[in-house]
């Protein structure tokens, strides 16, 4: 597919689409990422924690999970995301935050996550993964899911107790979380 | 001269996106969260640490159940993360709204009360 326009010949992408879509979204999730390990504002580090989450949704979505990319969207932009704003936005009036303070020399953590990630690198290189390398085109994957999920020789057990720990850790959240009268 | 002259596609990243690259990826976002959980003193920052390095270990899950012999077990792992994620989450920052109640503050430096 070469256009005459202008004489130039623009060079067939399509091919390489999938590892320009994939470029992109690991960039996005990388750099989002090391903002919001890096950002001197929380606010700014938790909006870089927002486009690695959208990073990471994408990453999901080219693995062909559609539906853990899209409850990873719910789940964690539009529920943890904003819990955590809130619990930004509520605890404001710290040391650091009023310039009362600086905050500790980043330098040793920045150091030692170098190094575990150079480690990590280091155990991928020299791994032997059982992997298919050319696997089938991803198909629907929520009716599984949600087959798997029900069925009691699968997950039926596991599902309704996190299903219970997840209603048991709300209840505990909102009795922690209610202001004190008078003590 | 063309564009096709100077080997422009040779320089994009290759066609097939194997397991490695997806592995790199979540190790680079793990080792940002392990600094964000060490070098902040803010106990909502240590969350946001927190919760990198679960997506990091989702998207390991994951990129394993696309190209392993896992079928869908991956994905159903990487869902029940995702549903103890959101469980801690609530419950962390109802602890952190109470100790900002009690003591109006919530550097985890700052916090020891506890401390023998």
């Amino acid at each position: 597919m070469s256009h005459a326009l202008l004489a130039i010949d623009i060079p067939d992408l399509t091919p390489y689409l999938p590892g320009i879509i994939f470029g992109t979204l690991a960039a996005i999730s990388i750099l989002a990422s090391i903002l919001a390990a890096t950002a001197p504002k929380i606010v700014h580090a938790a909006f870089g924690l927002m486009a690695a989450f959208f990073g990471i949704a994408g990453l999901y979505a080219m693995l062909g999970a559609d539906f853990v990319a899209l409850a990873q969207v719910v789940v964690y932009v539009g529920g943890i995301l904003v819990l955590l704003v809130f619990g930004i936005l509520l605890t404001g009036r710290t040391r650091y935050a009023l310039g009362l303070e600086r905050e500790p020399s980043a330098k040793w953590p920045i150091f030692a996550g170098g190094l575990f990630f150079f480690g990590i690198l280091l155990a991928i290189h020299g791994s032997e993964f059982n992997v298919v390398t050319d696997p089938a085109e991803p198909a629907a994957t929520t009716p599984v899911i949600g087959r798997a999920f029900l069925d009691p020789n699968q997950y039926l057990i596991p599902f309704e107790l996190a299903s219970v720990l997840l209603l048991a850790a709300l209840v505990g959240a909102a009795y922690l979380a209610r202001r004190r009268r008078s003590t | 001269m063309t564009f096709a002259d100077i080997h422009l596609t040779g320089l994009l990243p290759t066609a097939t996106v194997g397991l490695t690259g997806y592995l790199v990826v979540a190790a680079a976002v793990f080792s940002a969260g392990l600094v964000t959980v060490m070098a902040r003193r803010n106990a909502v920052a240590i969350l946001i640490g927190i919760e990198l390095m679960l997506n990091a270990a989702n998207l390991n899950l994951v990129a394993f159940d696309r190209f392993g012999p896992l079928e869908v077990n991956g994905q159903l792992f990487a869902l029940f993360i995702l549903a103890i994620a959101a469980a801690e989450a609530a419950v962390a920052l109802a602890i952190v709204l109470n100790v900002f109640d009690a003591r109006d503050r919530i550097d985890v430096d700052q916090i020891d009360a506890l401390k023998g």
